[in-house]
């Protein structure tokens, strides 16, 4: 009993790193058609800000208390300025060209790990946390991380914010339009390419936060930590169905309760393949993924 | 037509896919009353009005109230005071009705009319918190013509507003597109000749992607072999003025 609740823990908290880069990523095709290979990268760079932010490199920050929620803090607007940036310098030129579109991004998805390579090594450095949050609590029997419910928290909140965002607000209004007919959001005079910005800081600024996060979670950052997440990111996405943040989130929590099981309870890596096997079930089931709507 | 038009196309150019869908239209709407925008199916009418507005890429000259907008993205021209009700109605299936309606109020353009949107179609507040997807044809059309008049515009495109509608509906949006007309001027693509010689003063008639007639409508409709030439309607005698029935 205690290792499935353990299992269960662990695969929620994975999921919840999914979510937070998946809902953007989600949100970036939905209303944009553009498949953002370095969706990845962003996570590194939240991952990294951070790292180097709680390291004691900038002043106020540091590995506990609020010197780290100022590290995440940093890791994250570093990450959403990243994500501006990428949309206004490399994307938005190439609106018209969506195969160079999709080239450019896988370009900058492999330039961003080989920068940060560069720079930091392409080893992985040690995490750092505050204390609280490397310890473990016990539920029903087992001694859960507590890093798994931080995630998951911040993954609840994240999505309440999105769902607020997209359904109280006129920008989010105008993205929940923009996902179903974007040449028709224009025609009623309104400047679709300020709600790509828009979507595009929302994604980084998840998946920055992700990358944050995702140093409790792994205990350390490496260049390929966003990379190897973005597949499955793509699969969420899929599977949540292109531009819904809430099939998302639940396409998150069942992929990453289906992998950890399966990796224990089968063979280690079997849990990946499970994931791709159902992911093509579902695509045959229904092609639009989980809900088969949209936000 | 002597006055200035409010819209002057001259010789706009559409290639879609490396195929020229249209090869120079020249198109002028009049500041008063109704233009209508007629030809036979695949005559360029929707492209047109799709060029006219930046929503297809395009060449050639496109001016509204006398300033050159052919440079300008499609939202800085509709937010010059065009408003457009596609032919598809261009409905936010997932968006409720008043959302739909929302999403048109255009800042800075004074308050939206709600008023008259919902006294001309009251059914729109009443399924106001309605997915817009869940409408009949009619009511979508409602709320596309709805999104036309919430704004102070200084142009509706309408675009066959009442295909694939029942006569009753028909009738229905004749009558508010007449009773917008009375304040803004209207360009409406139509295949239904009942509609249109209620409500056009002007009309352009395109064929293969040109230009092939401008004039009066009642001097084209009142031509039976013109009318059957330029349009291809059929062999029996054109719909009577002025009741207003479903497709001729």
């Amino acid at each position: 009993m205690s290792t499935l609740v353990l299992l269960t823990m662990t695969g929620l908290g994975l999921g919840a790193l999914y979510f937070l880069v998946a809902s953007g990523l989600s949100l970036i095709f939905g209303l944009m058609d553009v498949l953002n290979f370095a969706h990845g990268a962003l996570l590194s760079i939240g991952a990294y800000g951070t790292w180097w932010a709680a390291s004691g490199n900038l002043p106020g920050a540091g590995p506990g208390g609020a010197g780290f929620v100022l590290a995440v803090l940093f890791g994250t607007a570093v990450g959403t300025a990243a994500a501006v940036l990428l949309e206004l310098a490399v994307v938005r030129p190439l609106y018209t060209r969506p195969r160079e579109q999709v080239l450019a991004t896988v370009g900058v998805g492999l330039a961003v790990p080989a920068l940060l390579s560069g720079i930091w090594g392409s080893d992985a450095h040690p995490f750092p946390g505050p204390e609280a949050l490397s310890g473990t609590f016990g539920l029903l029997g087992a001694q859960v991380p507590v890093n798994r419910v931080v995630l998951v928290g911040a993954a609840v909140v994240v999505l309440v914010a999105l769902r607020l965002f997209l359904g109280r607000t006129r920008h989010g209004l105008v993205v929940r339009a923009g996902v179903e007919d974007r040449a028709m959001v224009t025609a009623l005079g309104i400047d679709v390419r300020r709600a790509f910005t828009l979507v595009f800081a929302i994604g980084g600024c998840a998946a920055a936060l992700g990358g944050a996060l995702g140093g409790l979670y792994f205990g350390s950052v490496d260049p390929r930590q966003g990379t190897s997440l973005l597949i499955f990111a793509f699969v969420v996405v899929v599977t949540g169905g292109m531009g819904s943040v809430t099939g998302a989130a639940v396409a998150s929590v069942v992929i990453g309760l289906v992998q950890q099981l399966a990796n224990y309870y089968t063979a280690a890596g079997l849990g990946d393949l499970a994931v791709v096997v159902l992911l093509a079930v579902l695509l045959l089931i229904r092609p639009r993924g989980l809900t088969g709507r949209l936000a | 037509m002597t006055e200035q038009p409010l819209l002057d196309v001259r010789d706009l150019r559409v290639l879609i896919g490396g195929r020229h869908i249209l090869h120079g239209v020249d198109l002028d709407v009049s500041a008063h009353g109704v233009t209508a925008l007629l030809g036979r199916n695949g005559a360029g009418k929707t492209t047109a009005v799709r060029g006219v507005l930046g929503l297809v890429p395009r060449a050639g000259s496109v001016r509204f109230d006398g300033e050159e907008t052919a440079g300008l993205p499609t939202h800085a021209l509709v937010r010059r005071g065009i408003g457009y009700a596609p032919e598809d109605r261009g409905i936010f299936a997932g968006l409720t009705v008043a959302e739909n309606l929302r999403l048109a109020e255009r800042r800075g353009a004074g308050e939206p009319a709600y008023g008259l949107v919902h006294e001309l179609f009251p059914e729109l507040k009443q399924r106001a918190k309605q997915l817009a997807g869940t409408l009949s044809g009619g009511q979508q059309q409602m709320v596309a013509i709805g999104r036309t008049l919430l704004n102070a515009n200084r142009l509706i495109i309408a675009d066959e507003p009442t295909k694939g509608l029942a006569p009753k509906v028909v009738t229905e949006v004749a009558q508010v597109l007449e009773r917008a007309a009375e304040a803004v001027p209207v360009l409406l693509v139509e295949q239904n000749l009942a509609v249109v010689r209620r409500l056009a003063g002007h009309c352009v008639v395109l064929a293969d992607g040109r230009t092939a007639h401008r004039g009066p409508a009642a001097e084209l409709l009142g031509d039976a072999e013109a009318a059957r030439t330029l349009l291809g309607v059929g062999h029996g005698p054109l719909p009577a003025h002025p009741s207003v029935k479903a497709d001729s």
